[in-house]
């Protein structure tokens, strides 16, 4: 599975508390989160995210609390794929659970620019960056997580399993 | 000869529970296993979402009706129609499906204080919990970790979750710690050390003589901000203080186990405890560690009591001892949330709520409320707050442009008393 869009970049320790502040956390539905993502950190993220853009970050990606409205948000403004040096565990678990491509890549995370345009292969962890023309190898997922991916997240992947 | 005769090494004491509940002899690091849970919990904001998720998956009925906690308590007592809605729809969950453990406002407490304390957490235990502190339980010995709410329901709906077996950092306690030193201190002094993503994907597994002069309620805030340190778990030896605690609250039979002679672990911090002072967590990370000759003068507007981390009995009795014959700063706003009805009664018993409210303190029902900037106490623009909670983020307690300051009870009573961020002995 390939997505290709442009780049919206972020540092290190981006925490769930500024990709969907509690204040917003008494509803759970997708298209309401999604109004309000990444308002602490970047309010002007809503106005310029499109459709199938990837979000770039650097360490520690999605720390804090266990809050699947953390990706559901960023799932449901459009983000096709997020690139990062790391995940914290909570957030990874819940971005492959719930269908959100997430992409460990270090080398990546550094080089790639803000508004770059970027490919990104989650069978081969291969990203390549159209506008630098560069391309970096990032970690693919294990055999077990592509089979949750490829069932559209953990609850496709327990009903297919009886 | 004996077992030394393979090559194989020996397992920390997380991947010996996560290896008897998967069946298996052993287990390694990077392992996927999928394991049995003995409890699985969700509070108001997690289970909405896994109750949808469950839904999907098809099963008319929960694994085992004893073993799920359902805890409402973030913005318990509800604090408008929207919140009143989710925990009414997970109620409606909880009733049809004869969840056991439901906790309503009048019998509940902040969740990690709650499920200890009501005995459903024991040594040996493999539980999930759709909140990242859920790694609290490991005080008890048990592995305890948060996932998110398609976990849940996935746990719910099978008594099963995977897991990646994680390795494992070994802290070895030493010494004992001084005055107004507790658990908390420690605990934001190994994360100013390692830093918010230091034991990443990592179990932190605390041993050592030091152990000893730590009590369930230090060992249950240090395990609790094991995830502020990006750790998969925080895991404590088990005890006699452990099984004392075990033996007081739950009848649920229990399992110690014990890390192997030659288990092996990425590192080693060996931490003497008479060495570690007073530390607060200034904005916006928890690893922004400084000691507390080292704060500077820092004026405060509020200041919060309570929370998973910082509500147990201990800490109010750490409160009340400085608070005890003072007032709080006219420029101070001082709010003490018990974090359980327990404590809440206990700490009217032993006469504490006199000396909060004759202090001008306000004390509120148990709820995570202020601790997620979601109700009973949330800054205004510039506002700065010394909470005894485990996260300071941006806008954690309110306002983007608001700052909260992470501390201990004793350190944060003095400095509401203070009014800027001070130590008991400068009183
Ligand atoms: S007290 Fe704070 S950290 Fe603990 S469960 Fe509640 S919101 Fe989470």
């Amino acid at each position: 599975m390939k997505v290709q869009g442009k780049v919206i970049k972020y540092g290190d320790n981006v925490d769930t508390d500024v990709i969907i502040p509690a204040r917003y956390l008494n509803t759970s539905d997708p298209k309401e989160l999604a109004a309000h993502c990444m308002e602490d950190l970047d309010p002007g993220f809503v106005k310029k995210v499109q459709k199938g853009d990837i979000m770039v970050a650097g360490k520690n990606f999605g720390c804090g609390s266990s809050r699947e409205h953390a990706p559901i948000a960023i799932k449901a403004s459009g983000i096709s794929c997020i690139i990062a040096e790391t995940f914290a565990r909570i957030f990874y678990r819940n971005a492959i659970n719930i269908g959100l491509p997430i992409v460990e890549c270090p080398e990546a995370a550094r080089d790639i620019s803000d508004g770059d345009v970027v490919e990104a292969d989650f069978d081969t962890g291969t990203i390549v960056n159209k506008t630098k023309g560069r391309s970096y190898k990032g970690v693919p997922f294990p055999e077990f997580m592509q089979e949750i991916i490829r069932a559209e997240g953990l609850v496709g992947y327990i009903r297919d399993q009886g | 000869m004996t077992s030394k005769n393979t090559m194989a090494k020996g397992m920390t004491m997380t991947q010996k529970i996560l290896a008897d509940h998967a069946g298996l002899e052993r287990v390694e690091a990077g392992q996927l296993i999928k394991a049995r849970l003995d409890m699985v919990l969700g509070n108001d904001i997690t289970t909405p979402v896994a109750v949808k998720e469950f839904r999907k998956i098809g099963k008319d009925r929960v694994f085992d009706r004893n073993k799920i906690a359902i805890v409402p308590d973030h913005f318990t007592p509800n604090k408008d129609i929207k919140s009143a809605e989710q925990v009414r729809f997970i109620r409606e969950f909880a009733r049809e499906m004869d969840i056991v453990n439901f906790f309503e406002v009048g019998r509940m407490g902040v969740e990690h204080a709650l499920l200890p304390e009501k005995g459903l957490v024991v040594p040996g235990d493999v539980v999930i919990g759709a909140d990242s502190h859920t790694c609290t339980y490991g005080a008890l010995g048990a592995f305890s970790t948060g996932i998110g709410s398609t976990d849940m329901a996935a746990g719910m709906a099978t008594g099963e979750a995977w897991f990646k077996v994680p390795e494992a950092i070994r802290f070895v306690l030493t010494g004992k710690p001084g005055r107004w030193v507790s658990g908390k201190d420690i605990i934001l002094h190994i994360i100013g050390m390692i830093g918010v993503d230091g034991a990443l994907y990592k179990s932190m597994e605390f041993t050592g003589d030091g152990l000893k002069h730590l009590s369930m309620d230090d060992r249950f805030s240090m395990a609790n901000m094991a995830i502020e340190a990006g750790a998969k778990n925080g895991i404590f030896d088990v005890d006699e203080k452990t099984i004392e605690y075990v033996k007081e609250h739950s009848t649920k039979p229990y399992k110690v186990y014990k890390a192997d002679e030659d288990a092996e672990y990425c590192c080693e911090y060996v931490i003497d405890l008479s060495t570690v002072k007073p530390t607060v967590a200034f904005p916006h990370l928890p690893s922004n560690a400084r000691t507390i000759d080292k704060v500077g003068d820092i004026r405060i507007d509020q200041v919060v009591i309570g929370s998973c981390t910082n509500g147990r009995i201990e800490d109010m009795r750490a409160a009340a001892q400085v608070l005890k014959g003072r007032t709080v700063h006219p420029d101070v706003r001082c709010i003490i949330i018990p974090a359980t009805q327990k404590i809440w009664k206990q700490s009217m018993d032993e006469g504490l709520f006199d000396i909060f409210i004759e202090a001008g303190a306000a004390v509120s029902t148990p709820t995570c409320g202020p601790c997620l900037g979601g109700h009973m106490g949330i800054l205004a623009k510039g506002e700065r707050a010394v909470a005894t909670t485990n996260r300071n983020f941006v806008g954690r307690m309110g306002h983007p442009e608001s700052e909260v300051y992470l501390a201990s009870p004793a350190i944060a009573a003095a400095s509401a008393v203070a009014g800027r961020i001070a130590s008991p002995d400068e009183l």
